[in-house]
């Protein structure tokens, strides 16, 4: 994994506007997540898989929704509060266009245009997507009984228990930094 | 006038009430625009939250729907649209503006152990969540085991091949449509 950087001073605001207009769209059936993954990790670089993953647990928790919350993140990492506002435009403004349109043709007509049969297919790869992303970082960072521990009891709590996602990181959260918590200046000058 | 002021007040609010994602308000959100300000019925609610899951972009522009429902009671599509904006504007800003603060402290502490904790104890965690998400979207999709099989097949295109993932999601639309789903 190279560490992002350099190439940082160099994103323009347009940039950042398209790639998260591009995540949006592509999104459509869902995986809105594993195509952020896709864009701002696997292609552009701008952010390393762990810095990635941490934000979006940070997004969760701050109020907010979170790929609302994580384009925040991104375009204030690259370019300060214009980056952000990009990041913003770019992720809200075509979307809210076209469900505005299917809000006219629905409250219109009374009824969805016949495309259900298509988000259902479309939703069924959605999801593949996001077990590819799991399949893909956890292969980086599930490397231990602690990493695996917490995986699997945050996947158990939240995914089969249903608990809600508060009560889950207030239980997980606090033994997750407990865990990882440098003890030795040498591990995180490593870090 | 007044029912744009109730909307930009109410999502404003629900802005960062927002905790844990935007559908922690759902609940509430329903609450206010069905009982409440009677903008639209239960079963149109209903309609809108599909709308707005299966639209590309983030499923928060919910609101978008709530907003134009509101607007058009007002002034009509014109008035739908102006309550539409008007609704997406109040809920992402101030939760946005919020998230931007703790961006700027958090690039700043680049050192700090808390930030080294973060990035190496959340990693795991928040792979354990979307797995989690990947579980409720099946579910909540009400998948057959076609749906799983076609889950299946694509995540070992996913994993093994470097096929543009646009072109699977696209193929199992076209599956679907034709009603193989």
């Amino acid at each position: 994994m190279s560490e992002p950087g350099a190439t940082l001073q160099r994103v323009s605001l347009p940039e950042i506007a398209l790639s998260f207009n591009h995540i949006a769209l592509a999104s459509f059936g869902g995986g809105l997540s594993a195509w952020s993954r896709e864009v701002v990790v696997v292609q552009k670089q701008w952010m390393t898989e762990e810095e990635f993953l941490s934000a979006m647990t940070m997004c969760r928790i701050v109020p907010g929704a979170n790929q609302v919350n994580l384009a925040v993140f991104v375009g204030t990492k690259l370019k300060g509060m214009a980056g952000a506002i990009a990041a913003l435009i770019g992720l809200c403004l075509v979307p809210v266009t076209i469900i505005l349109t299917l809000g006219f043709v629905y409250f219109t007509f009374k009824e969805v245009p016949a495309v259900k049969g298509a988000l259902h297919g479309a939703s069924a790869a959605a999801v593949a997507l996001t077990l590819t992303m799991v399949i893909k970082t956890g292969k980086k960072c599930l490397t231990g009984v602690m990493p695996i521990a917490l995986f699997l009891a945050a996947f158990i709590l939240n995914g089969i228990l249903r608990w809600p996602l508060l009560e889950v990181l207030g239980i997980l959260a606090p033994l997750s930094l407990i865990w990882a918590w440098p003890r030795k200046r040498a591990e995180a000058a490593g870090a | 006038m007044k029912t744009y002021l109730a909307l930009m007040g109410m999502f404003g609010s629900l802005s960062l009430l927002s905790i844990g994602g935007g559908n922690t308000v759902l609940p509430e959100m329903h609450l206010r625009a069905v009982s409440g300000h009677h903008w639209m019925t239960n079963s149109q609610f209903a309609d809108i939250f599909s709308i707005s899951q299966a639209a590309p972009g983030p499923s928060i522009l919910i609101v978008a729907l709530v907003g134009y429902a509101a607007g058009l009671g007002v002034a009509g599509v014109a008035g739908g649209i102006a309550g539409g904006l008007l609704a997406t504007v109040a809920m992402v800003i101030p939760a946005a503006t919020l998230m931007y603060l703790i961006t700027l402290s958090w690039q700043k502490a680049q050192k700090s152990k808390l930030r080294y904790a973060v990035e190496k104890g959340f990693a795991p965690l928040t792979v354990g969540l979307i797995l989690a998400t990947s579980l409720v979207m099946s579910k909540a999709a009400d998948h057959d085991w076609r749906a799983y099989l076609i889950t299946g097949v694509a995540t070992l295109i996913f994993v093994r091949t470097n096929t543009n993932p646009l072109i699977v999601v696209g193929a199992a639309a076209l599956l679907g449509y034709v009603g193989l789903v």
